[in-house]
């Protein structure tokens, strides 16, 4: 009689709730590892409590399949638990014991049926239901965990690709860290979006703070100086480090680019090329006083 | 969200070859590519679908999206029954030309796509295939 | 036939590639500005490709050409406002327009025309003195 299933196992739960609650409580108490701080006993027991009621309520609405529309704020109850977890660090398997650890009670509260085969039909819906409510703790889970790993990863070129603007026309691009072929990429593309942004006719690339710098990431460079030129920009290259000199020259790349050892000697070049210069104002102070 | 069906676009004219650039833009907007993306494709069509139309004597593209997992991609299918290519190597070398151009449209084109193939047979045409996955 | 066109601005000419060209477009451009220059003695060429959604090897060696063609008669060819994604397509695709001078835009572009007539008539001026 599956229609009746789910009335016999919510009248199992009704019947056994205190006790079914506090064995879960319990075996969530040991599995929670509640000494290290990451989540508190009062918040474990709201957790369960609301857990269990919303899964009554699933059961009256939507019997036994856990996709059903009668499931939806179980699952989205399931999903916020979830999503607390992924950010306090939790493991997956520590994230889907929450559900898992219901099972132990549920069964020994359905095993106390007097009709044996019963309670092993009653058994064996409350696995796949319990099952399938876990692995969908594991798939929210997993989405936060991704929504973590995206979220750092366009923090993480934003951070690392700022354009400054050193001078009316004169902007600075300082690259740290190691370069891949997809960041330089990105990096690139953003320079030369600057370039048209700020009208800057020169631009410096500044590699002190890259490691190493690989055959394609070096191509991808000159590629950069290229098209800058193509726009109507000239590109500076500085602070670039003796191996990766030796990496260009072995390239065999003849470069038609201005290369300075640091940065201010590149701001300084760019600056005469804006017809500007730096002096001492005390010389000048001194040159009017006499 | 809805998706352009494959499309067959004829190369018998200058004119053609703008249509195709701007039907390979549309196609590359729908699959999400970036404009530097977007870019390479259009420019890649436009090499190709010259050298359909100078060397082939003219010809057809197939403009289609495609699938792979979760990635999404264009891919354009040249054909022409031209006299076709004898040596491919040596046409895909850079600066090598038979026609008026700068020898860059095969070298060219393949370094713009992350696919390309080609098949040529001398005295019955040409068929290049080229694909752009949109970067995840 | 549509034809694009070329306007003179002081001692340069100025043209504004608004449309998508097709190459017999293109080729009777490179016709129309030869003849334009001889006609105006014109000292600089500036072509605006800022509305340009792509440059192939086609439009690229137009360009090339143009930029010959103008030195030969004297004059000097400035390409202004090259998009960003269209310039990192040329580099990949292996056209480098080494003959041809950049500038970001048409303003910038004037300026380096009349630099560059500016120091060929101060060369002139000495060699005659």
């Amino acid at each position: 009689m599956p229609a009746s299933s789910h009335s016999e196992i919510s009248a199992i739960i009704d019947a056994n709730e205190q006790q079914i609650l506090k064995e879960w409580l319990e075996a969530l108490r040991q599995g929670a590892s509640l000494e290290t701080g990451r989540i508190k006993e009062p918040e474990l027991n709201t957790q369960a409590k609301g857990f269990f009621s919303h899964l009554r309520g699933a059961l009256r609405e939507g019997g036994l399949d856990v996709r059903s529309r009668g499931y939806e704020t179980l699952r989205s109850f399931l999903a916020e638990v979830s999503r607390t977890r992924a950010l306090k660090g939790y493991s997956p398997s520590e994230t889907a014991m929450f559900v898992f650890s219901l099972k132990r009670p549920l069964f020994d509260a359905a095993a106390k049926s007097a009709d044996a085969s019963a309670a092993a039909q009653r058994g064996w819906e409350i696995n796949q239901l319990i099952d399938e409510l876990g692995l969908q703790t594991i798939e929210s889970y997993q989405k936060v965990r991704e929504e973590v790993i995206l979220r750092q990863q366009s923090e993480i070129s934003e951070l690392s690709t700022p354009v400054v603007k050193l001078w009316d026309g004169v902007l600075a691009l300082p690259l740290i860290g190691t370069l891949d072929s997809a960041r330089t990429q990105v990096v690139m593309e953003n320079l030369l979006q600057s370039i048209v942004d700020y009208g800057a006719e020169i631009a410096v690339i500044d590699i002190t703070g890259v490691p190493t710098v690989d055959t394609l990431v070096a191509q991808h460079l000159l590629k950069t100086v290229a098209a800058a030129r193509l726009m109507g920009a000239d590109c500076i290259i500085s602070g670039i480090r003796p191996q990766i000199a030796q990496t260009m020259v072995h390239l065999g790349v003849d470069l038609d680019v201005t290369t300075k050892s640091t940065l201010a000697d590149a701001f300084a070049v760019a600056l005469q090329r804006m017809g500007r210069t730096v002096v001492d104002v005390d010389s000048i102070a001194g040159r009017t006083a006499r | 969200m809805v998706e352009t069906p494959a499309e067959t676009l004829p190369i018998s004219s200058g004119e053609d070859v703008v249509r195709v650039r701007q039907a390979v833009r549309l196609r590359c907007v729908e699959a999400g590519f970036s404009l530097v993306d977007q870019t390479k494709m259009v420019t890649a069509a436009s090499e190709l679908a010259r050298n359909t139309l100078d060397h082939g004597g003219g010809g057809s593209v197939l403009v289609e999206t495609i699938h792979l997992g979760n990635r999404r991609g264009v891919r354009l299918t040249f054909q022409d029954s031209g006299p076709g290519i004898p040596d491919i190597a040596r046409a895909l070398q850079d600066g090598f030309t038979t026609g008026s151009g700068l020898g860059l449209g095969l070298g060219g084109a393949k370094r713009l796509t992350n696919d390309f193939s080609i098949e040529s047979t001398p005295g019955q045409g040409t068929r290049i295939m080229i694909a752009r996955w949109k970067l995840t | 036939m549509e034809r694009i066109p070329i306007l003179k601005m002081g001692d340069a000419l100025l043209i504004t590639i608004q449309v998508d060209m097709h190459d017999r477009l293109a080729m009777a451009l490179e016709d129309d500005l030869t003849q334009k220059i001889v006609q105006s003695s014109a000292k600089g060429v500036l072509i605006d490709i800022s509305s340009l959604e792509i440059v192939d090897s086609f439009i690229g060696r137009m360009l090339d050409n143009i930029a010959a063609v103008s030195r030969i008669l004297d004059a000097q060819t400035v390409v202004v406002g090259m998009r960003p994604a269209v310039a990192i397509t040329l580099v990949e695709l292996g056209l480098a327009l080494t003959g041809v001078k950049t500038a970001l835009n048409v303003e910038k572009g004037m300026a380096l025309i009349g630099k560059q007539v500016a120091s060929a008539r101060g060369t002139s001026g000495r060699n005659a003195g």
